[in-house]
């Protein structure tokens, strides 16, 4: 045997590269999903940036609520970089700590529907039969509410305030990220690894949480990437019905539905912040494809 | 060690329960090997997982019989119990070491997982973890086996991973190890070298080997007794030796008509009539 053998050494080229490891390589060399995460770190930035100042008393370049009646309605200069509103208010500074409400929504409303989708899912596709029966079905009585009107009653019996509205979106999301979790769990549970954990007399919390879920955090993380964006443009539509965070509390949503009556006079109300959301919803549609793009291992 | 009575499973399915083993007895002593051999169907898998009843019921329903481990009927303990035979007293080897390994994981973690698991008296420091996994990994034949604990099963070719596998599976020092067709996915130079192995490594260590196959060939020189199942039956069971030279049963005699013989003159090999 030692004449056959091959030496260890002969492989020794091959790099110790983590799965993770050389999804994360294969993502960044996409020329696509460089410009999204720049947009999305600009996006955080500026809303984290503002968030602080705002904690400690600062405001730039204007306090966002600050009425002014003799600047009302400006259009862009060099005092108000984006004009000002019908109360005189700066948009810029509005815009801004919009960008802080809509990044939130989308960070908190998808780890709410995640958590929930991934246990729900999980369970179902791993225990199956009945537990799967109950589980499921209850997904699809949940899908076939219109998802928007279930959260505008939400919204109408517990009130709009910034953590309702992130709960509520989580609370009726999470049907999606369920149903692709337990489809992956129904594949990943048959493999030969998923029943060498069971026949090592491993728990089965542990064959869930160790051995399958890590084995389908590649699709899971892009469906969660891909979420965040539906839950800003959620909580835009619901702040544009005035549903959303509440006033004077500026939100992309809420600067839009402000601006509805004076659309004619002044464009940029309506613009800069429907851009916004545009924008950022692009960057993370296009940062959750390419994510999936770099977890196929078949391409 | 083991002794399994008169076993009986079926298969539910929408036209009734489909019987899959007819009363299957079997015995093995401590650190002896018994092969058991047949055709794809007869029921080796099925009597292999039934053991630690790690086949999904539904559908498979266990309909009678009793499957005694060290004077326990395994079909009657709680689920904990049997979770601490599984693995740490009964440990598994199964067909295919591609994707019986875990692919996010690196070899070290997989083995030290059966090991926390399994085996109280390691310390729980990662230096004694790494000792023992780099020991294990040695004994199984792992060239310079600190180099490969970081390694991911991708990395290492079949044989290497099937060796990872049995590292594995011994490193929680089983009283019996199954081996479910170890050396079905390997080419015939490293089966050899697998199957060596195995046997110098189980009379070191003095544990039970249960080996499945429907390679009669190899069985010669591994197994000391062996049990010859056909259609869900054990159609004949004993000494090896004996067997190869007085094959009581038609299908032992054909199976054994079928092993291809070096310097035979060139013949057809026989068929055998089955159905299945």
């Amino acid at each position: 045997m030692s004449t056959l053998a091959i030496t260890p050494g002969a492989l020794g080229a091959v790099t110790q590269e983590t799965p993770g490891a050389r999804i994360l390589r294969r993502f960044w060399g996409n020329p696509i999903a460089r410009i999204s995460v720049v947009i999305i770190l600009f996006f955080a930035l500026t809303a984290g940036g503002t968030a602080l100042l705002g904690a400690l008393g600062h405001h730039w370049p204007y306090d966002p609520n600050l009425t002014n009646l003799d600047q009302k309605l400006l259009p862009p200069s060099l005092q108000h970089w984006l004009g000002t509103d019908n109360l005189g208010r700066d948009v810029l500074s509005r815009m801004l700590n919009g960008a802080t409400i809509s990044l939130t929504v989308g960070l908190i409303a998808v780890a709410v529907s995640l958590g929930i989708g991934v246990i729900v899912g999980a369970i179902a596709g791993y225990f199956g039969g009945l537990t799967d029966q109950i589980l499921m079905r209850s997904v699809d009585a949940l899908i076939c509410f219109p998802t928007f009107f279930l959260i505008l009653t939400a919204v109408a019996i517990l009130g709009p305030s910034l953590i309702n509205i992130v709960v509520i979106i989580g609370l009726v999301s999470w049907t999606g990220t369920a149903r692709l979790v337990r489809g992956e769990f129904l594949t990943i549970r048959e493999t030969e690894f998923v029943k060498s954990a069971r026949v090592l007399g491993q728990k089965d919390w542990k064959i869930i949480f160790r051995h399958i879920l890590p084995n389908a955090s590649a699709p899971i993380f892009v469906t969660a990437v891909l979420g965040i964006p539906d839950a800003i443009l959620t909580e835009a539509g619901l702040s544009f019905l005035g549903f959303g965070v509440q006033p004077p509390q500026a939100t992309w949503g809420n600067i839009i539905a402000d601006s509805k009556t004076y659309l004619l006079e002044a464009w940029w109300l309506i613009l800069f912040p429907g851009f916004a959301i545009f924008i950022a919803s692009l960057a993370f549609y296009l940062a959750g494809d390419a994510l999936r793009e770099a977890s196929n291992s078949r391409s | 060690m083991l002794e399994i009575k008169d076993l009986k499973i079926g298969f539910s399915s929408e036209s009734g329960i489909t019987p899959a083993l007819h009363g299957v007895s079997l015995s093995l002593e401590r650190g002896e090997t018994l092969a058991i051999v047949g055709e794809s169907g007869s029921g080796k898998s099925v009597t292999a997982l039934a053991i630690t009843r790690l086949l999904p019921t539904p559908p498979a329903v266990y309909q009678g019989g009793e499957i005694l481990f060290e004077g326990r009927d395994l079909l009657k303990v709680s689920d904990a119990e049997l979770r601490r035979v599984r693995g740490g007293k009964i440990a598994y080897i199964f067909q295919e070491p591609s994707t019986s390994l875990n692919p996010v994981y690196s070899i070290r973690s997989q083995i030290a997982e059966m090991i926390e698991l399994h085996r109280p008296d390691v310390p729980k420091s990662t230096a004694d973890i790494d000792a023992e996994i780099i020991h294990w990994l040695d004994a199984v034949g792992i060239n310079e086996p600190a180099r490969r604990l970081h390694d991911y099963p991708h990395q290492l070719s079949g044989g290497m991973q099937q060796r990872v596998m049995i590292a594995m599976a011994l490193s929680a020092r089983p009283d019996l190890l199954i081996a479910d067709e170890p050396t079905t996915a390997l080419d015939v130079t490293i089966q050899a070298q697998i199957l060596n192995k195995l046997r110098d490594l189980q009379q070191e260590l003095g544990m039970a080997v249960l080996l499945i196959t429907h390679n009669f060939a190899i069985i010669p020189g591994l197994a000391k007794n062996v049990a010859v199942m056909y259609r869900g039956k054990v159609v004949e069971h004993g000494n090896t030796e004996q067997i190869l030279r007085d094959p009581q049963h038609p299908y032992t005699k054909a199976l054994i008509a079928c092993i291809p013989r070096l310097g035979d003159k060139r013949r057809r090999l026989q068929t055998i009539e089955s159905i299945i």
